[in-house]
């Protein structure tokens, strides 16, 4: 890539006022410089989130089922959608979500704040400590705790064989009545118990997420707001009411709307507690579940596009109910 | 310049490690479960006949929603894979899986009739060449039959003696009869199709799902269920697994590779207790089998024909029966020595006679293109609420079948 020695050295005007060739594209080069630097990101994003964003609008419109090939799609209107609202299942697994959504989520944030309160008492090093010991589940991965959680849930499991130990031991035996141990309980097999087998590892899998959201926002409160309450007479519980909640406000906000979105959501929980879809799927079958059940065991992708904007639909009007109700006052707008 | 060249050198170098290991392994197989294994211990054998491989190895739904997902995008299928039975009927009519009608015509009179009419599809063609088998068998405990003063034949001779069976055993020794209601449902379920019929679907797609077949299995399930005759420990997991070996219940019902299963890791401490018998009142039904089939993507069939002709072959059928119980599909070898073997498992029984002649009993059963989503209504959705909840055969069927016509095209 030689320059010509000729240009831009003849000293006329026209040669002043154009830029050589090679200069343009370098300033272009430079110019773009964040843009080339963001654009393997931008690119990939494209692909793999933006396409098929879009191309899932088209499908939900199309009877497909993917084994045929992608010349094999069928234009149906909104079929997918009148297919997908008919189905009772639909409804089920969106109360099944919703159920496993509060049983999960409520305990998370009324354990979470109380315990980020102690762990910031309990002064910086213990609170690193303690909040990492807490994060660890959230990093673990999820499909690894449900199996392991699966097996303490079986018939002869930690959990039954705790209970059976109460059942048994004499000071606790009178509480310990209605547990028949030829009978053990059917943790992930019956659906009168499976919501909240699930719920419970939802529970300590994201406890520690939100002790660290929690945390984080109480050590942004300042020091000096404790002491004046103090010496004005207030008490620790009257602190944690009065000061350290009500200036959590955004934090609980943050938290929460992370929860609702993420428990919309919940797939790899519930799927592996109920054995792949198999067993006590009635109550323990969510929303994502049901979809990837649609999708991938029954090959019905049209459908299965439907009922995910159906979710998305789903997860934005939840969102927007509780901004609506609380998002003034949680980003703390005026 | 430096950098150029050394940049250069690692391009050409890392063309070099493509090239070779392309021409190493000149097709790809994807297999699941102990196809793994097979692939590996036979690599020799499979080599010389059908030149280098690469083999993928996945669990069973993983592999299958690879397949889907490589035949949905025309792109990424290996040039032979492994189909499941029960997903073979969502793959035969979709056009992404070769016609083997002509190369698989010398071979087929040497294979099990029924299999083979599972791997065709609606035009008759053979899609799917069937590599192993999964003959239904009651795995039960001797010991206790022998306990209580009974004959195997006799107790499996109806369904009345074989329930009469299960209500001494719970009344005597707190013994269940079978681990799973819903497993029992399936038999009848399976076992007895109409020649002619899907399991959930006739001919042209009509729904059979509130038929008499279908309102048998679940009112027997149900009754299992209601007298306390099954434990209800739901499949591999450690309650099912403990149930073997503790013998909390004296009968299952599975295809024959449960054998394999069973000696082998769930209950090897149980030897000599077990027996095999056929399925109660007369019954024929399979569980599981495999099928091979070689994607229109592939681009050497003739290799990927060369490991099917391999699979198929009467000394790797064997080899794969000995090694990991894969019930051959090819019947020339079901009069082999090996079949007359005493199972030290099942007190010497010979029971792969039994495996076979139940094999050759089955009955052809169409494979339907809406197979999985009835499967899942009904026997995942539907069995599930009768046995669990107490609802209504007749109103939950009736439920199934009208969310399976909704479900259709």
């Amino acid at each position: 890539m030689s320059r010509s020695p000729g240009i831009g050295t003849q000293g006329s005007d026209v040669s002043q006022l154009e830029m050589p060739a090679p200069n343009r594209l370098k300033e272009i080069i430079s110019q773009g410089t964040p843009y080339w630097f963001l654009s393997p990101w931008v690119i990939i994003y494209g692909i793999f989130g933006i396409f098929p964003l879009f191309f899932m609008v088209f499908l939900s419109f199309q009877d497909w089922n993917p084994s045929e090939g992608l010349g094999a799609m069928q234009y149906i209107g909104s079929t997918n959608y009148v297919k997908a609202f008919t189905d009772p299942l639909l409804y089920k697994s969106m109360w099944n979500t919703l159920t496993i959504a509060l049983l999960s989520g409520v305990p998370q944030h009324l354990f979470a704040i109380p315990m980020a309160y102690i762990l910031v008492q309990l002064g910086e090093r213990a609170r690193q400590w303690f909040t990492s010991a807490y994060f660890l589940p959230y990093i673990t991965s999820t499909v690894a705790v449900s199996m392991i959680f699966f097996q303490m849930y079986q018939g002869n499991g930690i959990f039954n064989n705790v209970i059976v130990m109460f059942h048994d031991w004499s000071v606790t035996a009178p509480l310990f009545t209605w547990f028949d141990p030829d009978y053990p309980i059917q943790w992930v097999r019956a659906n009168s118990v499976i919501q909240y087998s699930i719920a419970l590892v939802v529970f300590w899998k994201y406890l520690g997420f939100n002790i660290v959201i929690y945390s984080a926002g109480m050590a942004t409160i300042s020091n000096d707001l404790y002491e004046a309450a103090k010496i004005d007479g207030a008490n620790t519980y009257q602190r944690f009411t009065q000061i350290a909640l009500p200036l959590l406000k955004p934090f609980i906000f943050f938290g929460v709307t992370m929860t609702i979105i993420g428990n919309m959501n919940l797939f790899d929980e519930s799927y592996v507690l109920t054995n792949a879809l198999k067993t006590a799927t009635k109550d323990g079958m969510t929303i994502s579940n049901y979809l990837f059940r649609i999708a991938w065991e029954d090959q019905q992708m049209g459908m299965a596009a439907a009922i995910s904007w159906i979710l998305f639909g789903v997860i934005a009007i939840f969102t927007a109910i509780y901004f609506y109700l609380f998002g003034r006052e949680g980003l703390q707008e005026n | 310049m430096n950098l150029k060249k050394t940049l250069s050198a690692a391009v050409a170098a890392a063309g070099l490690v493509v090239a070779a290991t392309s021409a190493q392994a000149a097709i790809t197989v994807d297999v699941y479960g102990d196809y793994g294994n097979y692939f590996e211990d036979f690599k020799k054998d499979i080599t010389r006949k059908a030149g280098s491989y690469k083999h993928n190895a996945n669990d069973w739904g993983g592999h299958h929603n690879k397949l889907t997902l490589n035949l949905a995008t025309g792109s990424g299928a290996a040039d032979m894979v492994l189909v499941d039975t029960g997903m073979i009927g969502g793959y035969i009519n979709g056009g992404g899986l070769m016609d083997l009608s002509d190369k698989f015509a010398p071979f087929e009179k040497d294979m099990v009739d029924f299999a083979v009419k599972q791997g065709q599809n609606e035009k008759g063609q053979q899609i799917g060449v069937p590599v192993d088998l999964g003959p239904g068998v009651a795995f039960f405990r001797r010991d206790y039959m022998e306990d209580i003063g009974y004959d195997v034949d006799e107790v499996m001779e109806t369904w009345e003696s074989w329930l009469a069976y299960g209500r001494e055993l719970r009344d005597d020794y707190g013994v269940y009869l079978v681990s799973n209601a819903d497993g029992i449902a399936r038999s009848i379920i399976y076992g007895t199709v109409k020649e002619g019929n899907g399991i959930y679907t006739g001919p042209n797609n009509e729904i059979l799902i509130e038929n008499d077949r279908f309102k048998f299995a679940f009112n027997m399930a149900k009754q299992l269920r209601e007298e306390g005759l099954d434990a209800n420990t739901g499949m591999w997991n450690d309650d099912w697994y403990g149930g073997f070996r503790e013998g909390t219940f004296a009968m299952e019902i599975q295809g024959a590779w449960m054998l394999g299963h069973l000696q082998g890791w769930i209950a090897p401490d149980t030897e000599g207790s077990w027996g095999a018998s056929n399925l109660p009142n007369g019954i024929y039904g399979t569980w599981g089998g495999t099928f091979a089939a070689i994607p229109t993507q592939s681009k050497d069939v003739e290799s990927a024909w060369n490991v099917i002709e391999y699979m198929i072959s009467p000394k790797a059928q064997l080899a794969a029966f000995d090694e990991w119980a894969m019930f051959p599909a090819n019947k020339t070898v079901h009069d082999d020595e090996m079949f007359n073997e005493g199972i030290d498992f099942l007190r010497g029984q010979d029971a792969r006679v039994l495996f076979a002649e139940i094999a050759n009993n089955v009955n052809p059963v169409q494979p339907g293109a809406y197979d999985n989503i009835a499967e899942t209504l009904v026997v995942n959705t539907a069995l599930q609420e009768v046995l669990a909840d107490g609802r209504d055969v007749n109103e939950a069927l009736k439920d199934a079948a009208q969310q399976l016509q909704k479900r259709m095209r």
